[in-house]
């Protein structure tokens, strides 16, 4: 596993909805490493902890990493701060990515994503043939990525938690209808941990292999503190393995929601 | 000119005072992509316990002001696995390591002590100073009685240099301190993390699933300070000053008020090149001072 560090020249920053950024970082070397799923260590200006943050987008052309992230507090806040032209500390790329290259080839991809956990199943869907993409957000004004998502799936299916665009409701429904068609060959998932555990247990019902993208608060990154494990069933007993190293990409099978 | 460095303790030559503290740095091998471990003065590894342990629930990780709580509670492969797997890897490129040591009971200690004492190994730190776990940390360093009998323990099975690693939550370091050196400790290391809690005002939790975690970073490198300039002049043997070390003058600092070497944990977090940075900073000052020998800084601090 390689990665580096680096400061980085931040080269573009959008404002995707209230309180979300899209950040695109020039870092040739880590772009040419990196892969979807995996994840971006960010120090933030003031503060003595990174912020882990999915990859959402990988230009190897241009030598960019992009990611997306939400303000959730003064850390996020601080890097929400920063601008076009300002050089950004960030490890990268850790983590495993989802396994896009065994997913049986001639059946369809579902990624799904919710809320702020959308982002990396960007990349992740342009990795992948044949893809359908369900997205869930709180409301109409929290959506973000969809007309690219759009752009690189065959079909986009949105949610909203009050029915304001889309589907009313959570984004199981849709997804066990498309499992149902029986042409899905693999699930790959990112958003809360209710969500992923009851997309782990749809694609189960339906015999889907599926993986999961973990989140956890984070200390060194690279897998050195193991501050950041997650519960993990493997070769028959319960294991607490690193989500920054074995994961942040598990077998749904695995994880212990 | 490039200065020499090197420090000694306990006997065990260094090639220079900076060294990854026990629990930030694993075995090494995870921060390998950046640099050549053995730029650093030396690799104290993970904390080692005589079987595997799976250490705490998540999650074991909050940020303070200026630093981090963390109750991992000693997660780690067993010493077998330490000996056989990941020590040969870093005695090859000439690291010197120093292995971490904890224990729930003396017989735990001696055992490992036992295992280690044969190996590669430049030098064994005993923790007794862990505040995640109920059993086999902070449980034996919090007394005299406690700290002296696991220093004895290992001192009779062991001929490798042995440096107790001391809690700093505690009424009288210097006691302890004292305790270890008269039970044949060769060097001390402090100060461990200090007991703390965040909650989360949504949830009403502790953000530690263990409730309570050890305190680090750069917050509590003046209590570090204190304590180091505390023990250095209570015991006649080395002292190896941590906690919140992140900066090249903070290892100065350090050294003034007694220490021999510095440790590095959560600096590296921040910033893995940090210890690096800490190296070439020393060697600037070095050489505008005009010092030849970092040993002529250690402890030489002026009080009022």
């Amino acid at each position: 596993m390689s990665y580096k560090c680096d400061e980085y020249k931040i080269v573009e920053k959008k404002t995707l909805a209230e309180n979300i950024y899209s950040f695109t970082v020039h870092c040739p070397e880590a772009a040419e490493l990196a892969k979807c799923g995996q994840f971006v260590h960010i120090l933030a200006p003031g503060f003595t902890l990174r912020r882990p943050i999915s990859i959402c987008g990988i230009d190897r052309e241009r030598g960019n990493i992009r990611f997306v992230f939400i303000i959730k507090g003064h850390g996020t806040e601080a890097i929400a701060r920063m601008n076009e032209g300002d050089m950004l500390n960030m490890i990268a790329p850790l983590g495993n990515g989802f396994s896009v290259q065994s997913a049986p080839s001639g059946k369809r991809v579902i990624v799904v994503g919710g809320g702020i956990g959308v982002p990396p199943m960007l990349e992740t869907a342009k990795s992948c043939n044949k893809v359908t993409a369900v997205l869930g957000f709180r409301s109409y004004k929290n959506i973000i990525l969809a007309d690219e998502f759009r752009s690189v799936c065959e079909e986009v299916l949105l949610c909203t938690d009050d029915g304001s665009v889309g589907e009313k409701g959570i984004v199981t429904a849709p997804l066990a209808r498309e499992l149902g068609k029986g042409d899905v060959g693999a699930v790959f998932a990112c958003g809360p941990l209710r969500m992923l555990g009851a997309v782990a247990e749809t694609a189960k019902k339906y015999g889907v292999f599926c993986e999961v993208s973990l989140e956890e608060r984070m200390g060194c990154g690279v897998g050195a503190c193991v501050g950041c494990v997650a519960r993990i069933q493997r070769g028959g007993e319960e294991k607490l393995l690193r989500v920054c190293k074995e994961g942040p990409v598990f077998n749904a099978e695995e994880v212990l929601f | 000119m490039s200065k020499d460095l090197s420090v000694k303790v306990a006997g065990v030559t260094f090639p220079n005072p900076v060294i990854a503290a026990s629990g930030t740095y694993g075995f090494g091998e995870d921060y390998a992509p950046l640099y050549p471990l053995n730029r650093l003065g030396g690799i104290s590894c993970k904390g080692t316990t005589i079987k595997e342990k799976a250490g705490n629930l998540p999650p074991r990780i909050a940020e303070t002001t200026a630093g981090m709580l963390n109750s991992v509670g000693l997660q780690n492969p067993g010493v077998d696995v330490f000996i056989n797997k990941y020590l040969p890897e870093l005695k090859k490129n000439g690291n010197v390591i120093i292995a971490n040591l904890a224990g729930a009971s003396i017989d735990d200690y001696r055992e490992a002590a036992e295992k280690l004492d044969s190996t590669d190994v430049d030098m064994i730190e005993l923790n007794i100073s862990c505040p995640n776990v109920k059993q086999g940390g902070a449980t034996w360093g919090t007394t005299c009685d406690g700290a002296a009998s696991v220093t004895k323990a290992v001192r009779a099975v062991t001929k490798k240099p042995v440096m107790v690693k001391l809690t700093p939550n505690v009424t009288s370091v210097t006691d302890i301190a004292k305790a270890v050196e008269s039970e044949g400790a060769d060097c001390i290391s402090l100060i461990n993390t200090l007991l703390g809690m965040r909650i989360d005002i949504n949830t009403r939790r502790p953000v530690l699933h263990n409730n309570v975690g050890g305190f680090s970073g750069p917050a509590i490198f003046p209590v570090a300070v204190r304590m180091v300039w505390q023990v250095a002049n209570a015991v006649n043997i080395d002292v190896v000053g941590m906690g919140g070390v992140s900066t090249w003058e903070d290892a100065v600092e350090m050294m003034m008020a007694g220490a021999k070497a510095v440790q590095m944990g959560t600096a590296i977090f921040t910033d893995p090149y940090s210890p690096l940075k800490v190296i070439d900073g020393l060697e600037r000052y070095m050489t505008e001072k005009g010092i030849d020998s970092l040993s002529e800084i250690t402890g030489t601090v002026q009080p009022w």
